[in-house]
C-alpha cells in the first residue's frame, strides 16, 4: 500500500533529536541519492529533456507566484488608501501608503474580543482533543486488545457516513449547548485521520519499552503518561499543530450555534464583515464609511486573522508534512 | 469477534466504576456468562482458562479499555446519536420536541423533496460542482509532484513546495475573502481584463462564472498540499527500477511512464477512491461563504438547500430528508469506488 518506507527509521525518533531538513521529496532517505540522483550522473540528458527541464522549472517559479500573489494583494491592500483600491489600482505594490486602517482596525474592541476568544477556544478545544485522541489511540494501538477491529470501525464509520447538518444542530440545541464554548469545542473533539495517525505512530513505540517499564511495576496509565508520551513529543507536537490549526480556521461551529456578537471567534467576525453583515459603528465613524465596509478593512482583518499562521508556517510546515505521511501509512 | 453489543456493554460498565474493582465484577457477573458468581475461586481460573475471553480480556486490560470509554462516548453522543437522529426525516419534528420528532409520517419528507423543482437544481449543481472539482483537482497534484521530482536543486524544490502547500492552512473564511477580493469590481481580474480593454465583470453576480470561481479557488487552495503523499510515494520507488529501464534503453518519458507512474499507482487509485468517495461532499463551507441569491441557479448545491430549508426556513425534518439522501449517495459512492478498486488491481481503501 502506501507505505512511506523511508520515513520509517523516523517514527520512533526520539524526543529533541533535530528535524532532518528538506521537504518529502528530499526527507527522511537514509541512503540519500533517490531516484533522482542516480540517474542524472548515468547518462546526459537529451536534448527535449534539456528543454524540458527550463521549461518546468520556469513553470514552476509561474505556479509560486501564482499561489502567492493572493496573499501579496492583500498585504498591498491592507497598506493603500481606499481611493487607490477602489479605482483598481492596487496589486502587488500598496498605493497611498498608509496604516490608519490597522489603527482603526485595533482600536475596535469587539475584534480584540473575538480574537481573544478564538486563542481560547483553540486552546481549550485542542486540550480536550489531544486527551480524547491520545488515549484512544494508545489503547486502539494494543493488537492484542480484544475487540480492538470492532472499536477501530466503530471509530472509522464515522468518516464515511455522519449525522448531517441538521440532525447535529438539533443535538446540540437538546444538549442546550447553543452560546457556550462547548458548542465550539467539543462536537469536533476527535479527528479520526489524527486518531489513525497516532495510532499508526504507538503501534510502532518499542515493545521492549513499554515491557520494561512493565517489569518496573508501571500499570498502563503510567507506562503511557511515563514512558510513551514523552517519548512521542514529535508526533504529539504534530497533532497539537494539526488540531490547533484546523480550531482556529473554524468558523461554521460559531456561526451555527452563537448568536452573541461577544461570543464570536474572530474568524465569524471576519465573516460578518465579507458579508457586509457587521455594525460597523465603531469602525471609520462617519455613517458613509460604515454602510459600505471598505476593501482595505477587510484586508487588514484577513491579514490579522491568519498572521500567527503565516508567522509560524515556515517553522512548523515540516512538522505537518511528517504527520500527513504517517498518517498514510496503511494498517 | 462478539457481537457488537456485548462490546459497548463491558466498556460502559468498566469506565462507570472505574477505580472501585469490586462493583466491577459484581457488574460485570450480572451480564451472563461473563464471570462466574464469587472470585475466590482462583484456582478454578487457571483450570478453565480460555484466553480468548472477554472475561479474560477486561481482567488483564481493563486500564486499557479504561482509555476508550470517553472517546467511545464521544462518538456516541456526537457522531452516532446524529446518526440516529436522521430518523426524523421519517417523523415530525416540532422545536422542543425530543431529538428524534413527535409522530411518524412515513415517507411524507421523501415524496416532498422528489417532487421539488428546487432539490433537483441543487442536485445536479452539486454532481456538476462536485464532477468538475474531481476533473481538475484530482489529477493536478500528480502532475505538480511530478515536475517537483524532476527539479534537481534541493533548496529551489524546498521552498518551492513550501509556498504550494501554504493556502491548504487558510480559513476558509480568509480563502472566501481572498475570492471576494480578487473578483470585485477593482479587484485583480478585472485589473487584468482592462489592460486587455475588456469592460469589467461582477463575477460574483453572473451564475455562469461560479463553476469556474469555485474550482479555481479550490486548485489553488488543495493542489500543492495533494503533492506530499504522491512526493512521498516517489522516493520509495526503488533507483533499480530506473537502472534497468535505462540498460533495456528506455529514454526520461519512457521511464516517467513505465517506472514512475506504475510506482505511484497505489497511492492514485487509493486517493481517487476518496476523492470519488467525497465527491459529492462539494465544500459547503465555502460555497456558503461565496454564494449570493444572484448567483443561486449555480452555486446553490444540496448542503446549503439543507442549510437554508433546516436552519434559516426551521423545516428540520424536510431538510434532514434532503441530508440523510445526500448522505447515502456519499456512503454508496465511496464502497463502490472501494469494490472496484479491489476488483481492478487489489489496492483499496479496507
Amino acid at each position: 500500500m502506501v507505505t512511506i518506507n523511508a520515513q520509517a527509521p523516523e517514527r520512533v525518533r526520539p524526543a529533541g533529536t533535530g528535524v532532518p531538513p528538506g521537504g518529502p521529496g528530499s526527507s527522511g532517505v537514509p541512503g540519500g541519492g533517490g531516484p533522482r540522483g542516480s540517474r542524472s550522473t548515468a547518462i546526459r540528458d537529451s536534448r527535449s529533456y534539456s528543454v524540458f527541464r527550463v521549461v518546468n522549472g520556469v513553470l514552476i517559479v509561474v505556479i509560486c507566484a501564482v499561489t502567492l500573489y493572493p496573499f501579496v494583494n492583500i498585504i498591498a491592500q491592507s497598506f493603500s488608501s481606499e481611493g487607490y483600491i477602489n479605482s483598481g489600482q492596487v496589486n502587488i505594490i500598496p498605493r497611498g501608503f498608509n496604516v490608519t486602517t490597522f489603527e482603526v482596525v485595533m482600536s475596535d474592541a469587539m475584534f480584540w474580543r473575538n480574537y481573544a476568544n478564538t486563542v481560547i477556544y483553540t486552546v481549550v478545544a485542542t486540550a480536550i482533543a489531544m486527551v480524547l485522541t491520545t488515549s484512544f489511540a494508545y489503547a486502539l494501538s494494543k493488537r492484542h486488545l480484544k475487540g480492538r477491529g470492532f472499536f477501530i470501525g466503530v471509530a472509522v464509520f464515522t468518516m464515511f457516513f455522519n449525522g448531517g447538518l441538521i440532525p447535529n444542530y438539533v443535538l446540540i440545541n437538546a444538549l442546550g449547548m447553543t452560546n457556550t464554548i462547548w458548542a465550539i469545542v467539543l462536537p469536533n473533539a476527535i479527528s479520526i485521520f489524527n486518531l489513525l495517525v497516532m495510532k499508526a505512530f504507538f503501534e510502532n513505540f518499542s515493545t521492549e519499552l513499554e515491557e520494561a517499564a512493565q517489569i518496573d511495576g508501571l500499570t498502563t496509565y503510567g507506562i503511557l503518561w511515563r514512558v510513551v508520551i514523552p517519548l512521542s513529543k514529535a508526533v504529539i507536537a504534530t497533532m497539537i499543530l494539526f488540531y490547533a490549526v484546523s480550531f482556529w480556521n473554524a468558523w461554521f461551529q460559531a456561526f451555527l450555534y452563537l448568536d452573541r456578537r461577544e461570543l464570536y471567534p474572530v474568524t465569524v467576525y471576519l465573516r460578518n464583515l465579507l458579508a457586509g453583515a457587521t455594525g460597523t459603528e465603531q469602525l471609520g465613524g462617519e455613517s458613509a464609511e460604515a454602510t459600505q465596509i471598505a476593501s482595505n478593512v477587510r484586508a487588514v482583518t484577513m491579514l490579522l486573522t491568519t498572521l500567527p499562521i503565516i508567522c509560524l508556517y515556515p517553522f512548523l510546515q515540516k512538522y505537518f508534512v511528517r504527520g500527513i505521511m504517517l498518517g498514510s501509512v496503511k494498517q | 469477534m462478539e457481537p457488537d453489543q456485548d462490546g459497548e456493554d463491558t466498556v460502559t460498565a468498566i469506565g462507570e466504576t472505574e477505580g472501585a474493582t469490586a462493583p466491577t465484577t459484581r457488574r460485570i457477573g450480572a451480564v451472563p456468562n461473563l464471570r462466574p458468581p464469587g472470585r475466590r475461586g482462583r484456582g478454578g481460573y487457571a483450570g478453565t482458562n480460555d484466553t480468548n475471553t472477554w472475561r479474560h480480556a477486561l481482567r488483564k486490560d481493563w486500564r486499557l479499555y479504561s482509555l476508550l470509554v470517553l472517546p467511545v462516548v464521544f462518538l456516541l453522543i456526537f457522531r452516532y446519536l446524529p446518526m440516529a437522529g436522521n430518523v426524523i426525516a421519517f417523523r415530525r419534528f416540532r422545536p422542543g420536541s425530543s431529538i428524534f420528532g413527535d409522530e411518524w409520517v412515513g415517507f411524507h419528507y421523501i415524496e416532498m423533496f422528489i417532487h421539488d423543482p428546487t432539490f433537483w437544481r441543487v442536485f445536479w449543481n452539486t454532481v456538476i460542482l462536485g464532477g468538475l472539482t474531481l476533473a481538475v483537482c484530482f489529477p493536478l497534484p500528480i502532475v505538480l509532484a511530478l515536475m517537483f521530482n524532476e527539479l534537481r536543486s534541493t533548496v529551489f524544490k524546498r521552498v518551492a513546495q513550501s509556498i504550494s502547500y501554504l493556502p491548504h492552512f487558510m480559513s476558509i473564511v480568509i480563502v472566501a475573502g481572498i475570492v471576494l477580493q480578487l473578483t470585485s469590481l477593482n479587484g485583480t481580474l478585472n485589473q487584468v481584463l482592462g489592460v486587455f480593454g475588456v469592460e469589467r465583470i461582477a463575477f460574483m453576480q453572473q451564475p455562469e462564472w461560479f463553476r469556474a470561481i469555485y474550482v479555481s479557488s479550490e486548485v489553488w487552495q488543495t493542489v500543492g498540499w495533494g503533492t506530499i503523499l504522491y512526493l512521498a510515494a516517489l522516493t520509495t520507488i526503488d533507483p533499480q527500477l530506473y537502472e534497468a529501464a535505462r540498460i533495456d534503453g528506455a529514454n526520461r518519458w519512457k521511464q516517467m511512464w513505465h517506472v514512475t507512474i506504475p510506482g505511484i499507482m497505489p497511492t492514485m487509485v487509493v486517493l481517487l477512491i476518496l476523492n470519488v468517495g467525497t465527491f459529492m461532499a462539494v465544500g459547503f463551507e465555502k460555497v456558503l461563504l461565496l454564494y449570493n441569491p444572484l448567483i443561486y441557479e449555480t452555486a446553490d448545491i444540496i448542503a446549503t438547500y439543507v442549510y437554508r430549508v433546516g436552519i434559516t426556513s426551521s423545516n428540520f425534518s424536510y431538510a434532514t430528508a434532503i441530508g440523510l439522501f445526500e448522505a447515502i449517495i456519499g456512503l454508496i459512492l465511496i464502497l463502490s469506488a472501494n469494490g472496484i478498486a479491489r476488483k481492478l488491481g487489489g489496492n483499496s481503501l479496507w
